[in-house]
């Protein structure tokens, strides 16, 4: 389990809004939500192949926080990248920490988990 | 595969329209051809609402249904294309010298407007009243003789049955004197009786036209041209007149029948069984042609469930015609009149239980069976109000004190709720509370647009609509269904709802708003829709503070977001109207950032490719060369479309590209429950097509008609006419109002169509609140308004002023300058477009495929 890799400031991420970040040759959608909590998950939306998600509004649906994708609607959930509207859809999620002020993400242990 | 057989239909009216409708919605063209032959040179077209052709303006307006169904394959519709024989030997006819074979023909030629036979009905001037073409012509004779300047002009129409009525009110409404003639001893003989019929004719004669019952006429006199002078009366006296409509009665067109050798009853209509068939087994009769045991039904209810027992025998079914409802209702000059049932209380022993207050002009009268249980028929007059009740329980018990029903406002008559199951709801389509209540308990509908849709209930006259309501909320209710207009999961509240508690707290923020008066953080549906309403009451910048991760990415990069991910820019065009430079100056933008373009529907253009990190510096770009946001990516004005008008056109009547430079520079940036999109006409040629706008103007010569409701998109909508003739200043308050009005009180996502639907009152209710302040609400709107105007600023130059802002604006927020690496174009018409699947693969395949763990950073 190897490579935190430092994305960016946690102040460079706006509270309920997404943004990208190319990370190891990925490109994952970085959410900072209201309470606190941090995401990392795909950006590119598996519905249309287009690297949008974390253009999304995100909102909450029951207790899960989520993402809608800005181009068909679809609602993911930002902790498991499960799509709630269709069960065979999910994205990829990353680990995430914020130390010291700066958001890292693991991409190389997430690759390694999806390989396995 | 066998051939199909033929069907043809003579006539192209009411009923022969809605004989085509059952057919095709019922799969009849996999077997038939069907041919319909009309002499008329429109579609079928709404008759009972001929006179709404005055304030209509417009034949279109009139057109029955979806026009598409003339379009359907196996259906064609010869217009202007009157049978003159049928032989049926050779079973074909012949229209305009051509034959048409057939292997079953129906006949639904309708009737003929009665001429009296008295001297002079050939003059000048004289009418009749029976199609548009009719009317048009009245019209047109009205006003070339208002043009001569003499004093008012006088018009006498024979006939005080329904049609008199109407050309009365037709007459009157083009600013000409009336006076009904009438044979009978009272007004509409044939419904009402003879207190009902004195009750009609005081409210009549209030409205200012003169009416002679017991009057014989004798004959039209002419002047030296042949027009009509003066009407002379059995009795002696006479009249002076300029015009005369002859509305005595109608006649059914059987002469073709006739000469077919069909059988014909002795006082007209073509004689036929219960299966609508006449003696000819291969030869059907339907409508007011028709008659059908013993007599003709002269109206299009009776007309419409022939047409459906003929369609279901064409199919092979074994419907019949069982006789049908012949109530009336209708509003005469505005006036209020019903007849039910057994209106004359010919029923043996009946009893009848009446009201009359001379001073309102009310007569109501109820028939009962001899015991006073039974309801048997009515006569409403100057308040039919209780008809879309009473008339389904003719023959049904009406339980309790029958003078419930007849007492004025105020007292709440028994429920609609216990209408019994097997009680006509809808005339016009023969329509049962039974099915209505079935709709919702079994077929799932849960509105009344789903219930119109499923039953065809009120889709023809409408009247009934209110009690359609009220059965299907009971039927909703009793199933235990909550009718929620609730937002989504996280307000419980509806966005009218939300937007006067915004407006009311002054509360500022989502997460306040959801706080108090909500759940949950949000959703892709209450964000966006609480970002709007907090920007129309003007609380800031779409990107300041918290409302940013309120707003979708259009409105957040304020661009549009296309199926790659990239987007489309739209600089603002304010009526289309843009200079040489400004042209060069989006072409040069485009052409330096790769951007592929195109006209839109709205008159401006459109940029599409662009990278999000690039549409700040396209947009310094078009900053700089004097244009602003156009709006395209909100829920907000779009654009105000307009021809070129009296500046450049010779037709053109009045400056319409000012008046949408006004306009669109007015409403530009008002934020509102859906797209808005106007259009402003220099001639009533309408090259702008603005009654297809949510408020389309039109120049007349005495200054702008305002239409409003209109929409293109998946259900076109024609705007209605909303105002006459106003000046540009009453024009610009009138729409403030109605836009504001709208921005407050519409649903999510609703335009201003369905929205005038929804309203209680519909278009009717919109006027009195925008024009006569019914509410009391007009200083409100337009002081709304007024901010409006005053708070705007160019979203885009404001972003660009602004480094924080900007921050937004890139790809990866740890590569700012880098663009997304997947995306790929090829070119077409020598411009790029999205490359499809199989071109990336082949286009940028390898490069993008990423190769597992060999980028794992140290």
């Amino acid at each position: 389990m190897s490579g935190w890799t430092q994305v960016c400031a946690l102040d460079d991420l706006v509270p309920d809004r997404g943004a990208a970040a190319l990370v190891g040759g990925e490109q994952v959608a970085l959410f900072r939500l209201a309470s606190g909590a941090v995401h990392a998950v795909d950006h590119r939306d598996p519905f249309t192949g287009a690297n949008v998600l974390a253009r999304g509004l995100v909102g909450s649906r029951g207790e899960l926080a989520t993402v809608a994708s800005p181009l068909h609607k679809q609602v993911f959930s930002l902790a498991t990248g499960q799509c709630l509207d269709d069960p065979a859809v999910r994205l990829r999620v990353w680990p995430v920490r914020v130390a010291g002020g700066q958001v890292e993400v693991a991409v190389a242990a997430d690759e390694a988990k999806g390989v396995a | 595969m066998t051939q199909k057989k033929r069907l043809v239909v003579v006539g192209a009216g009411m009923v022969a329209r809605r004989l085509v409708e059952a057919l095709v919605e019922r799969g009849a063209t996999r077997d038939w051809t069907i041919e319909v032959f009309g002499e008329e040179s429109r579609p079928p077209y709404d008759r009972v609402a001929l006179t709404s052709f005055f304030t209509l303006r417009d034949a279109d307006e009139l057109l029955l249904g979806d026009q598409a169904l003339w379009r359907e394959p196996d259906v064609r519709l010869y217009r202007s294309s009157p049978v003159s024989a049928i032989d049926r030997e050779a079973r074909t006819v012949t229209a305009r010298g051509t034959t048409h074979a057939y292997d079953a023909l129906v006949l639904a030629t309708g009737s003929y407007a009665a001429v009296p036979p008295i001297e002079g009905t050939d003059a000048e001037g004289c009418f009749v009243y029976r199609t548009v073409d009719d009317v048009a012509e009245l019209r047109a004779w009205v006003t070339e003789r208002q043009g001569e300047g003499r004093p008012p002009v006088r018009g006498v129409v024979v006939g005080g049955g329904l049609l008199g009525l109407e050309a009365a009110g037709a007459l009157d409404q083009l600013g000409a004197h009336a006076t009904v003639v009438e044979f009978a001893d009272r007004l509409m003989p044939v419904q009402v009786d003879r207190a009902g019929g004195e009750a009609l004719r005081r409210i009549v004669e209030g409205l200012g036209v003169d009416v002679r019952t017991s009057t014989a006429t004798s004959r039209i006199r002419r002047d030296r041209r042949g027009r009509v002078k003066q009407m002379d009366f059995a009795d002696g006296d006479s009249l002076a007149t300029d015009v005369v409509v002859l509305a005595t009665g109608v006649r059914p067109r059987d002469e073709l029948a006739r000469a077919a050798g069909l059988d014909v009853h002795e006082r007209g209509g073509v004689l036929a069984d219960d299966a609508c068939r006449t003696s000819d087994p291969d030869v059907y009769a339907i409508g007011e042609v028709a008659c059908i045991a013993g007599r003709v039904w002269g109206l299009v209810g009776p007309g419409y469930t022939m047409a459906e027992v003929v369609a279901d025998r064409l199919l092979g079914g074994e419907a019949t015609f069982e006789g049908a409802d012949m109530s009336t209702k209708l509003k005469l000059l505005g006036v209020d009149v019903a007849s039910f049932g057994d209106a004359f209380a010919a029923t043996a022993g009946s009893l009848e239980v009446v009201y009359a207050d001379p001073v309102a002009g009310v007569y109501k009268k109820l028939v009962l069976s001899d015991d006073a249980s039974t309801l048997l028929g009515g006569v409403l007059v100057g308040d039919a109000s209780a008809y879309t009740t009473l008339r389904p329980l003719v023959g049904n018990p009406l339980g309790g004190d029958p003078t419930a029903w007849l007492l004025p406002d105020g007292v709440e008559p028994p429920s609609a709720g216990a209408l019994p199951d097997e009680a006509t709801v809808c005339s016009c389509n023969n329509v049962t509370a039974g099915s209505v209540r079935c709709a919702v308990s079994d077929g799932g509908c849960t509105d009344v647009a789903g219930v119109k849709a499923c039953t065809r209930a009120g889709t023809s006259c409408g009247s009934c609509l209110p009690l359609v309501k009220t059965l299907v909320n009971a039927e909703l209710e009793a199933a235990g269904v909550e009718v929620s207009d609730a937002l989504c999961e996280h307000f419980a509240l509806s966005r009218a709802q939300l937007f006067d508690v915004v407006r009311v707290s002054g509360i500022t923020t989502f997460s306040e708003l959801v706080d108090r008066h909500g759940t949950g953080r949000g959703c892709d549906i209450c964000r966006p829709v609480v970002a709007s309403i907090l920007a129309s009451l003007g609380h800031g910048h779409v990107l300041d503070g918290e409302n940013a991760a309120l707003q979708d990415t259009n409105d957040h990069v304020m661009a549009n977001m296309q199926k790659d991910g990239t987007y489309s820019v739209v600089p603002r065009i304010p009526g289309g109207e843009v200079t040489p430079e400004g042209l060069i100056a989006i072409g040069q933008v485009a052409a330096d950032f790769g951007l592929y373009t195109k006209i839109t529907g709205g008159q401006r253009i459109d940029l599409f490719g662009a990278r999000i990190e690039q549409l700040p510096a396209i947009w310094q770009r078009l900053v700089d060369a004097g244009f602003e946001s156009g709006h395209a990516y909100g829920k907000s004005l779009r654009t105000v479309k307009s021809c070129v008008g009296q500046t450049w056109c010779r037709f053109g009547v009045q400056d319409s590209v000012g008046l949408a430079v006004a306009l669109e520079l007015r409403y530009r940036g008002l934020r509102s429950p859906h797209k808005i999109k106007l259009g402003v006409s220099g001639c009533a040629r309408e090259c702008a097509e603005a009654r297809g706008k949510d408020v389309g103007v039109i120049a007349t010569d005495q200054g702008w008609n305002v239409y409003v409701g209109g929409n293109g998109g998946f259900t076109p909508r024609h705007a209605q006419l909303l105002a006459e003739d106003l000046s540009t200043e009453e024009l610009v308050r009138t729409i403030d109002r109605f836009l504001m009005y709208y921005v407050r009180t519409a649903d999510r996502l609703q335009r201003t169509a369905t929205w005038l639907e929804s309203v209680e009152g519909g278009l009717d209710a919109v006027r009195a609140v925008v024009m006569d302040d019914s509410l009391g609400i007009a200083a409100d709107l337009d002081a709304a308004m007024a901010g409006h105007v005053d708070r705007y600023e160019d979203e885009w130059a404001a972003t660009l002023a602004d480094p924080e802002k900007l921050r937004r604006f890139s790809a990866f927020v740890n590569a700012p300058d880098v663009g997304d690496p997947d995306l790929a174009y090829v070119q077409e018409r020598g411009q790029k477009r999205p490359a499809t699947e199989q071109e990336r693969a082949v286009l940028i395949g390898g490069a993008t495929i990423p190769v597992r763990g060999a980028e794992v950073p140290a």
